[in-house]
């Protein structure tokens, strides 16, 4: 009841949003009233999760299309209601920061972004396949319009770039989907596993789009640069790691040998982002560029770590999903506020922002350390988590990370002092403001939980795969023991023996 | 004297319905006051198509098992009796959205009667259980169509469709009737359920009529490379028929066809399936192709219509109940959008007063914000968005071609899938994302009163295409129904 609550909630705001007739000003803040009511909503079913069951909680289902076996199945696990609650945090900032800017056609545009809420979270408790499909096409619908109507001069190509790739990647995974739910049920408790490399390669090709993960990551610059702030901060912030959940709730976990086989070549993929994305960004001319890389090598990191598939890591891919998701959402709204001050984003021609805007550089410096990864922030648990667990799989793994935390110090440090630091930008008038409160608000919630999960990043690194802490005998039977070896215990599943119920039509 | 066979009425109920309000309809237009008369045969139109709306579904109710009727002239089925429903809903959007059509008077009540007249002949056709009835229902439908395509016969553009399509049909209906001579002549009997029993499957001369009579129904469901009369006639045809035409006559053509295929012809299977996934493959290819590069709305809609007869071959090269189910289903959503986004070309057709172009659509989703929203759902239901039956329609044809081994057919439909956003998308991109002219002075207008029944009809085809999403169930256990008496 309480997982429907969260994808309903949101719909039932687009629609009075999208019929409130009022005033653009007045229809943001229904918006906002919306998402932190979702929030708070999020915040109950946190104090009422079990972490110490490896059980789907809040499920319910009910029967949709029962002639082919597929149902409205929905539940929480440990690490997908953090990421809800993610997707709760970023999007209440971004519709937060869509109302300072002042959006036009506000009834459509904050409708879109409701709905958009609720796809995702839509994407993150599905239990069926179809419905899981439903759900992340849904949120190519919202996009979709939000980058082509509200976005910067060259979003029509960047509309284009961005459909063709991500579709072309989700349409295969339409066809596998079809397959395998013919095949092997469509319903994700009780479906039993693959061991199809083709299948696999299905669901991969449109995860790896969506992360992106190298070489599939052409779509990024420009939908990152011509999207709105607060869109680009939804599609680095929650949408990347909606690509995640996917290799990590249905890749990696329906496909179990597939993944054993062809570890080698999706660690290397994401190795080769991870340093590639790197050098991007420490290149990049503008800020948004910047943070548009440094997004794709943290997206190979995390891969590295879900990749790597051991308990260290897994949980460290949760932990850093969720710390990259504030990080860049932060950055992609600060780097809106100053596009709004100086209309550009190009680094040449920003700088010396730091003198008389204490507020703006104090920020700009905690997100951006933050982000680097300096001991003692949660970015840093996250990646030393990972690395760790990266390093167990195989010692050589683990280099390109260290070479990509140098990097991320390089790139980071260019950027905020291209900034803040050196002589005055010729596109920065003396004038400019410092962050207005309403500004300092949405920047300084999402730092506040960053600085949070320094303190107690355990918070969700052990709090994710409840099953892992179990020893292995005493979750029954073998087949669970070779599951935990590869690291997947925490998905539990009602039936896993050979002779299941496939769920195919007579 | 001659014995004259026992008469079903219930199964001949909605065809009869709709002849009888084309009787009406003609009447009406002779004896019926000028002023009156446009109302008056409409009213008649519509009250045809719901009471064989009605009809059909009682038919569908009473029908739990298959049988000939009228000397196994036609069947009595829930097979049939779905299509006519399908026909007759499409039909009945189809007359709301054709009200506002401008026309002449000294022709308008013509026009509803041969409106109602196609869809008597749709059901027939889809009922039809020989070769002879098949053939009469086909021209029935056929003729009503020609002329309804150019009955505006001052503009050269109608003229040049009803006579393209009056010379292609033509020439469909004599190749299926001399595919029809054939079987009849390898078989001895013109009945389609004992045509399988009396020859043995590798007869030439019934292979080679077979073959004849798939390329008559190729033509009529505008399959590739029977289709290149369909972008001519769908853009020079009066918009609502042109929907009608994509809705309920590509319907009706592939709904008998995987009877006629199945009933008749099971013993060929391997032939028939083989075939039909050629010709999806075709459709898909020319129909994405073609769309993409259409400036027209109705020219791109007509290859659009091709690609999806595309998809719906793939149902039927799985020649499953599944695949019937798959068929019966996508036919719902597909007609119901079919009809929406024509009868939306249409209302931009009247503002404009000059055909609906991608680039004369600008703007048209913020000046009309509902009917723009309608439009943005006909498009996702026709690329296979979730959230509208086409997604689930394009869930259950992909099942069945994969069930049935055509795994290669499913990359096949992907592709095309991911290429018709190309033209599906470039509509939203084009009624949200292209700045318009003037917006205010659109939004001021009060909109005409006889729009009222056209957005009636907008609103009806969204609620159909959204809630078959929800739904999904109730509308396949009718298709489970249907299918479960075809010998399959």
């Amino acid at each position: 009841m309480l997982t429907t609550a969260l994808i309903c909630l949101p719909l039932l705001g687009a629609l009075s949003v999208f019929l409130l007739p009022a005033p653009g000003r007045w229809v943001g803040s229904l918006a906002l009233f919306f998402s932190l009511a979702e929030l708070a909503l999020w915040i109950s079913s946190l104090t009422r999760f079990d972490f110490g069951s490896a059980e789907i909680q809040f499920e319910q289902q009910h029967s949709w299309i029962s002639d082919l076996g597929i149902s409205y199945h929905v539940g929480l696990f440990g690490f997908s209601i953090w990421l809800v609650g993610l997707t709760a945090v970023v999007m209440t900032a971004a519709i937060a920061y869509g109302l300072w800017a002042g959006r036009e056609r506000a009834n459509a545009y904050y409708a879109l972004m409701l709905f958009l809420m609720a796809a995702i979270v839509g994407v993150f408790t599905a239990q069926d396949l179809i419905l899981f499909y439903v759900a992340y096409e849904a949120m190519m619908i919202p996009l979709y319009v939000l980058i082509g109507v509200w976005g910067g001069a060259r979003r029509l190509q960047a509309t284009f770039k961005f459909v063709a790739y991500t579709m072309a990647g989700s349409l295969l995974m339409f066809a596998t989907i079809v397959v395998y739910g013919v095949s092997h049920g469509f319903d994700l408790a009780t479906a039993q596993q693959s061991g199809s490399v083709w299948l696999f390669l299905g669901f991969a090709a449109a995860f790896a789009v969506k992360a992106p993960l190298f070489p599939l990551h052409g779509w990024l610059s420009d939908a990152y640069r011509e999207s709105p702030p607060e869109v680009a901060a939804l599609l680095s912030g929650v949408i990347s790691k909606v690509a995640m959940f996917g290799f990590l709730r249905i890749a990696l976990t329906q496909f179990p040998g597939p993944t054993h086989d062809l570890r080698a070549l999706l660690l290397a993929l994401s190795a080769v982002g991870l340093v590639y994305g790197s050098l991007l960004a420490f290149r990049a001319p503008d800020i948004r560029g910047v943070v548009a890389y440094s997004s794709l090598a943290q997206m190979s990191l995390i891969g590295l770590g879900v990749f790597a598939q051991n308990e260290l890591s897994l949980s460290g891919s949760v932990l850093q999903m969720v710390n990259h998701g504030l990080v860049s959402a932060a950055l992609f709204l600060l780097a809106g506020m100053i596009e709004i001050r100086t209309s550009t984003s190009t680094l040449s021609r920003l700088g010396g922002m730091s003198r008389g805007r204490p507020i703006l550089a104090s920020l700009i410096i905690a997100t951006g350390v933050i982000s680097l990864a300096v001991p003692g922030s949660n970015a840093f648990a996250g990646e030393f988590l990972i690395l760790a667990g990266v390093f167990q799989r195989g010692w050589g793994w683990a280099i390109p990370g260290l070479v990509a935390m140098v990097l991320a110090a390089m790139y980071m440090l260019r950027l905020v002092s291209a900034l803040l630091h050196r002589e005055v930008g010729e596109a920065v008038p003396a004038k400019t403001p410092d962050l207005r409160l309403p500004e300092f608000c949405v920047i300084g919630a999402l730092l506040a939980c960053m600085l949070a999960l320094s303190v107690w990043p355990a918070a969700i690194s052990k709090h994710s795969f409840a099953c892992l802490k179990q020893p292995a005998a005493t979750t029954a039977g073998t087949s669970s023991q070779t599951r935990a070896q590869i690291g997947l215990a925490c998905v539990p599943r009602a039936s896993n023996s050979t002779g299941a119920t496939t769920g195919a039509p007579k | 004297m001659i014995k004259t066979p026992a008469i079903d009425w219930l199964t001949l109920a909605p065809s009869l319905a709709l002849l009888a309000a084309t009787i009406a309809s003609l009447m009406a237009a002779v004896l019926v006051p000028e002023r009156w008369r446009k109302n008056v045969s409409w009213f008649f139109c519509l009250a045809g198509y719901a009471s064989a709306f009605a009809a059909a579904a009682v038919l569908f109710e009473r029908s739990p098992h298959a049988r000939g009727v009228i000397a196994n002239a036609l069947f009595r089925d829930r097979y049939g009796a779905l299509a006519a429903m399908i026909v007759s809903g499409v039909g009945l959007l189809t007359t709301l959205v054709y009200y506002g059509e401008r026309s002449t008077v000294d022709r308008v009540g013509e026009r509803f009667a041969l409106l109602a007249s196609a869809g008597g002949g749709m059901i027939f056709f889809a009922q039809s259980a020989n070769l002879l009835t098949l053939f009469l229902g086909l021209e029935w439908l056929s003729i009503s169509l020609y002329v309804l395509c150019a009955i505006e016969r001052e503009r050269p553009e109608a003229v040049e469709a009803g006579f393209k399509y009056l010379i292609v049909g033509g020439f469909s209906s004599a190749i299926l009737v001399f595919g029809s001579a054939f079987v009849y002549g390898a078989s001895g009997t013109l009945n389609l359920a004992q045509i399988a029993g009396k020859v043995p499957s590798g007869d030439l001369l019934l292979v080679t009529g077979l073959a004849m009579i798939l390329v008559g129904f190729a033509f009529k469901a505008s399959v590739a490379p029977f289709h290149a009369w369909t972008p001519d006639v769908y853009q020079g045809a009066a918009t609502p028929v042109s929907g009608f035409m994509a809705g309920a006559t590509k319907a009706v053509a592939l709904v008998v066809a995987l009877r006629v295929l199945t009933v008749s012809f099971p013993n060929q299977e391997h032939l028939w399936t083989g075939a039909a996934a050629v010709l999806a493959v075709a459709s898909l290819l020319v129909g994405n192709l073609g769309a993409l590069v259409q400036r027209d709305l109705k020219r791109m809609l007509a290859y659009s219509s091709i690609s999806h007869a595309g998809f719906l071959l793939l149902a039927v090269t799985a020649a499953s109940s599944l695949g019937t189910r798959a068929l019966l289903y996508y036919l719902i959503p597909y007609g119901a959008a079919s009809v929406g986004v024509f009868a939306l070309v249409a209302l931009h057709e009247r503002e404009l007063g000059e055909p609906a172009t991608l680039d004369n659509l600008a703007g048209f989703g913020w000046r009309r914000p509902l009917n723009g929203i309608a439009l943005w759902i006909f498009m996702l239901s026709f690329a296979g968005f979730p959230l509208t039956g086409g997604f689930v329609g394009k869930v259950y044809v992909f099942a069945a071609a994969y069930q049935a081994g055509w795994t290669w057919l499913l990359i096949v439909g992907a592709v095309a899938t991911l290429v018709s956003l190309g033209y599906y998308l470039a509509v939203i991109r084009a009624i949200y994302m292209r700045p318009g002219p003037d917006e205010k002075i659109a939004a001021e207008e009060e909109p005409p009163l006889l729009d009222r029944m056209l957005s009636t009809a907008v609103f009806a085809a969204v609620v159909v295409t959204v809630g078959s999403f929800f739904a999904v169930q109730p509308l396949i256990d009718l298709a489970q129904h249907a299918a479960s008496q075809l010998p399959l």
